[in-house]
């Protein structure tokens, strides 16, 4: 567990109001309830800024040294964005996405589950969010520090119940070429398809985020609702999910299936396992200068792992 | 009135080349370069180099094609001018991204065949660039003309480093590799002289 110190944050001056931040192995941080988004059935839940309350994190280590992690504005982090649905250039995506319609939005969640369902936007809004500050490692070598709101995809999926035929979890971005102007171009097969391990899926770090910072999810970030897993390239992170399906085959992904030799099902960050173009030993953390090492697991090894034990991960990178 | 004409040709090449500088460094020190500056650096003079680079192909392809060597002129500060944006590119990468800093700076140099191409295409530009004095033209005589051949080799390697610098195949350096393919064909001495006759009638 690295804790980083007030004076050393790049405030979001609003929003960040002098609280310690513990960021890295436990990376649960405080489970301010529904503080800032639109939580129209909750309010009284709303705490005063300044208050939140730190939560034991599931594995705290001591000694993940000291990463010196600072977040990344909310300007560089809603200016910055992969979004191909929108565009290739990165800060294109900002002012195309700009009138990108998130309500009404469902989510359907089903396949190989016993109670599908289809959830509203408000439905998983009523998911106790929480706030978790996590690293962003692109697999084009840069990356952020990124305070999310959310909750971990474990809750929603446990409300479907998957049946033990369900190994996977395969996940879609909404299809809509005349909101996401990039779906036009055939750069990628649309809609866009990311998936995980059930295991991966259930782990407490992967988390279902619906803000940012505070605020809801903006759409070059995914929204309304996307997956962040922050020990995988940031491409596994899939953005404004419509559908989430239990299946028991590992899907096809689409960089995996764009470029199978050079992006893999697992895409775990490894700096270790070079992209067949380019090294992955180091980054550059947008807002900083010179490089940082890049860690195994993006530096959530303690949590992670265990997942993937015995696995020849160069071999399923 | 020849030489005049090659005046404005020179001066408009200059201009040209200084405009993308200038705006660059004036971004920069001005914060202008977005939330990633030094890859908005990195990739901008990545760009114009590409271009310089193929610009200094054409006027060889303009003589093959209309006859007219008005352009040839141009042809060594075209190709000078794509060895400088390289450099800058270079600095870019190794200084603004790496800070110099071995460690990462050499094994990222090596390990996969995107810097790889861009260091060895860097490397024969630097040597073209040094011998593209009329003192070099000289002293080297016959072998002058087959040593800037690698310009081909160059612009090659420079393209396929574009084009691998993206997580997919993408549409520019597509784009830029079909321009370059013409006029790299083009030179084939039996195109050529095709070209030749055809001109003829």
């Amino acid at each position: 567990m690295v804790k980083i110190h007030p004076s050393e944050i790049t405030p979001e001056h609003v929003y960040v109001n002098r609280r310690q931040f513990l960021i890295g192995a436990g990376a649960v941080i405080a489970s301010w309830a529904l503080g800032g988004c639109a939580c129209p059935q909750e309010p009284e839940q709303q705490p005063p800024s300044g208050t939140a309350v730190p939560v034991e994190s599931p594995q705290a280590s001591a000694d993940a040294g000291d990463l010196e992690d600072e977040l990344n504005t909310f300007e560089e982090i809603t200016t910055f964005n992969n979004f191909y649905e929108f565009s290739l250039s990165k800060t294109a995506v900002a002012g195309l996405a700009e009138d990108f319609k998130t309500s009404p939005w469902r989510v359907e969640v089903g396949g190989l589950v016993s109670n599908p369902n289809t959830f509203g936007l408000e439905d998983i809004l009523k998911f106790e969010q929480e706030e978790r500050i996590y690293r962003m490692r692109c697999v084009e070598a840069w990356s952020m520090v990124i305070p999310w709101n959310g909750f971990p995809l474990r809750k929603l999926l446990e409300e479907v119940e998957p049946t033990s035929d369900a190994k996977y979890v395969r996940f879609e971005t909404l299809y809509d070429p005349e909101q996401m102007p990039g779906q036009n171009s055939s750069v990628l097969d649309w809609p866009y398809v990311e998936g995980l391990r059930l295991d991966e899926a259930m782990h407490d770090l992967t988390l279902l985020a619906t803000g940012l910072y505070g605020k809801d999810l903006l759409p070059q970030n995914g929204a309304p609702v996307r997956l962040v897993v922050p020990w995988k390239y940031g491409f596994k992170s899939i953005k404004s999910i419509v559908g989430i399906k239990l299946v028991a085959e590992q899907p096809v992904t689409t960089w995996a299936a764009a470029s199978p030799t050079e992006y893999g099902f697992y895409a775990n960050v490894n700096p270790d396992v070079s992209h067949p173009r380019w090294s992955q030993a180091s980054e550059r953390r947008i807002g900083e200068s010179g490089r940082r090492e890049t860690l195994l697991f993006n530096g959530y090894g303690e949590e992670v792992a265990a997942l993937y034990e015995g696995m020849d991960l160069e071999k399923k990178f | 009135m020849r030489s005049q004409k090659t005046l404005w040709l020179k001066i408009v090449v200059h201009a040209a080349a200084w405009v993308p500088f200038i705006a660059l460094a004036w971004g920069y020190w001005q914060g202008g370069l977005g939330p990633d500056p030094t890859g908005e650096v990195i990739r901008r003079t990545g760009r114009v180099a590409i271009v310089f680079l193929i610009l200094s192909l054409v006027p060889t392809a303009v003589k093959l094609l209309a006859g007219s060597g008005a352009l040839i002129k141009v042809r060594r500060i075209l190709g000078l001018y794509a060895f400088m944006y390289a450099a800058l590119h270079f600095l870019g990468f190794a200084w603004l991204d790496y800070g110099f800093d071995l460690p990462f700076l050499l094994p990222a140099l090596v390990d996969g065949r995107r810097t790889l191409a861009g260091l060895i295409a860097l490397i024969v530009l630097l040597l073209l660039a040094i011998t593209s004095t009329s003192g070099w033209i000289r002293r080297l005589g016959k072998n002058w003309k087959r040593l800037h051949r690698l310009t081909y080799l160059a612009s090659v390697l420079v393209v396929l480093h574009y084009a691998w610098s993206f997580k997919e195949l993408r549409a520019v350096p597509v784009v830029a590799g079909a321009i370059l393919l013409l006029l790299l064909v083009m030179r084939i001495p039996p195109v050529a002289r095709f070209l030749a006759r055809w001109r003829r009638r």
